[in-house]
């Protein structure tokens, strides 16, 4: 059954992904799949809640081109470079229609995917002290230690989407997902969540991971599709495989900023294309080369053999 | 023209904030200004400076200037990478972090900080990123350095939303905190350096950068500030300082210009 799981993002995303869903897309600036909000936006969902830690431009994008009513998320913007217009437009003027948010803070959201991955009913942490956070948001609750009545933590309750999009590097056909370089939570929203959708710059063979099970940050028995689309991630990158666009953050500025522009920008490239292969072919060969770093391999270690 | 400084208002931010990390091991870094100041204090003041980033690195080591705070030049040839959750519980929440970063849209005198909304927070006039880290870092890193442009709409008199806490205006509430973090121990902005004085927490004026009068000062801030009796001036950043901030750290000029 296992090798059923391999599947395109239009049928993952056509089976796993419906009006109303809690969806969550990870990856903290590193493994978003931006690929995956198109196909979304392409499919035309509607109502979903998007959770994410760091709503950044991939839920621009897709509240821009509605198809949320929710948003859970501990910082929202464009990193290094300022805001989310369209996310701006919905909260501050309901332009065109109000969005629902629920909000953290980082260790908040980690904690709340640990509490679901983990099958608790909360999780304490030692955040939000004197903060107007809890205020906003009666969710986070203070509660004090039952072993020191003194000690006091705040409590986030589990966040268990009803799925979960990760990508990462290589992942095998049963969906064993290898990661390296930055994790975000990409492990925790897995567990967390009720259904998982792996994307992958590679599918390789079951070989290759168990050669290395400590870089398996993902198990396949979690694992519900598996989509190789290389590049998924652009804007975003995949540690060893391509680098960070800045400049279309840069440029994403400036195209959110007018409804119009952003309504002609999801035109050209989400609506105008059938697939993610269309808009790595669109910018051409030559836009990748130039976002390939060099190379810096990991040393090897020896798992030795005990037969 | 012939009195023109030779360096920009980053520049002796940069260089005003790095002096400050004389001695630190384990630094939070933030983006923007921090990212150059923690590099650059590595290469003068703190040369056994631990760049720790909220994205998971331990001990960074970047070849290039880092354009956000998960710029995958921070992970190849670091410490460690660790996921978030350890990052968020067992470095910061445990009390490994000895110097933290923050800025954001409003501080008030007792150094709280507001980067989650201007206006009410139900129908907000500027929805502002929100937390993210901020209002863990506050508590758990032992000091809080801020790097914050000064002008009336940032240094205000009353928040309009307290994201992050600083002093709270009385020391004795503070002291029984119980935190591993002391608030904000000082605060750098394009007109000078602050520190808060001990007996009320209150942010007080330090140091003016060269060519800045207390009247600047005041006119870009929402309070009747504390003057420090010695009050002084900000040296100038050095040649050396400036060299590398850039021609190493930011040749593009992203930060410093």
């Amino acid at each position: 059954m296992t090798a059923g799981k391999v599947t395109t993002m239009q049928e993952a995303v056509r089976e796993l992904v419906h009006d109303g869903d809690t969806v969550a897309i990870e990856g903290f600036t590193h493994l978003i799949c931006f690929a995956a909000g198109h196909e979304i936006i392409r499919q035309k969902r509607r109502d979903l809640t998007l959770a994410r830690m760091t709503p950044d431009v991939v839920y621009d994008q897709m509240i821009g081109a509605g198809v949320a009513s929710k948003l859970i998320f501990s910082w929202m913007g464009n990193p290094g470079v300022g805001n989310l217009h369209a996310v701006r437009r919905r909260i501050e003027k309901a332009d065109p229609a109000p969005l629902e948010i629920e909000e953290y803070s980082h260790f908040g959201m980690v904690c709340r995917y640990m509490a679901a991955a983990a099958n608790l009913p909360f999780f304490p942490i030692r955040s939000y002290y004197e903060s107007d956070i809890p205020k906003v948001n009666p969710k986070i609750v203070p509660m004090a230690s039952p072993y020191d009545p003194d000690d006091q933590v705040y409590v986030v309750p589990p966040l268990k989407p009803d799925v979960a999009i990760v990508h990462a590097q290589r992942a095998d056909a049963a969906g064993d997902a290898q990661i390296w370089g930055l994790l975000g939570c990409q492990k925790e929203v897995a567990f967390a969540a009720e259904k998982v959708i792996v994307v992958v710059e590679e599918v390789v063979d079951e070989s290759v991971i168990r050669r290395d099970p400590n870089r398996t940050v993902i198990p396949g028995v979690v694992v519900d599709a598996v989509v190789e689309e290389p590049f998924a991630c652009h804007p975003s990158f995949a540690q060893g495989y391509y680098d960070r666009d800045n400049r279309f953050y840069l440029e994403w500025d400036r195209i959110a900023k007018d409804p119009e522009t952003l309504d002609a920008w999801l035109d050209e490239w989400v609506f105008g294309l059938a697939n993610h292969a269309e808009y790595v072919e669109k910018y051409g060969a030559a836009y990748w080369d130039a976002l390939r770093p060099t190379e810096a391999l990991s040393g090897e270690v020896d798992y030795g053999r005990y037969a | 023209m012939s009195d023109a400084p030779a360096y920009s208002k980053s520049e002796i931010m940069i260089a005003a904030s790095a002096r400050q990390l004389g001695g630190v091991t384990n630094c939070f870094v933030g983006v923007g200004l921090p990212n150059i100041v923690c590099n650059l204090a590595q290469r003068t003041v703190a040369p056994s400076l631990q760049l720790v980033y909220e994205s998971g690195v331990f001990g960074a080591r970047p070849e290039r200037l880092p354009l956000s705070i998960g710029d995958p030049t921070l992970a190849t040839g670091s410490t460690a990478v660790t996921s978030m959750f350890e990052l968020f519980a067992f470095y910061l929440q445990a009390g490994l972090i000895d110097v933290a970063f923050l800025g954001g849209a409003q501080i008030d005198r007792f150094g709280n900080l507001n980067t989650t909304v201007i206006g009410d927070y139900e129908h907000p006039k500027v929805r502002l990123p929100g937390s993210g880290g901020a209002c863990e870092i506050a508590i758990h890193a032992k000091q809080i350095l801020v790097i914050m442009r000064q002008a009336q709409r940032s240094f205000v008199d009353t928040l309009d939303f307290r994201t992050s806490p600083g002093h709270s205006g009385d020391p004795a509430h503070d002291a029984a905190r119980g935190w591993h973090g002391s608030g904000p121990t000082s605060v750098v902005t394009d007109l000078g350096t602050y520190g808060f004085e001990e007996a009320s927490g209150e942010m007080t004026l330090r140091t003016l950068h060269p060519g800045v009068t207390l009247e600047d000062v005041k006119a870009n801030m929402g309070w009747e500030p504390k003057v420090a009796a010695d009050l002084g001036e900000t040296p100038a950043p050095s040649e050396e300082e400036l060299r590398l901030i850039r021609d190493e750290l930011d040749p593009g000029g992203a930060y410093t210009k």
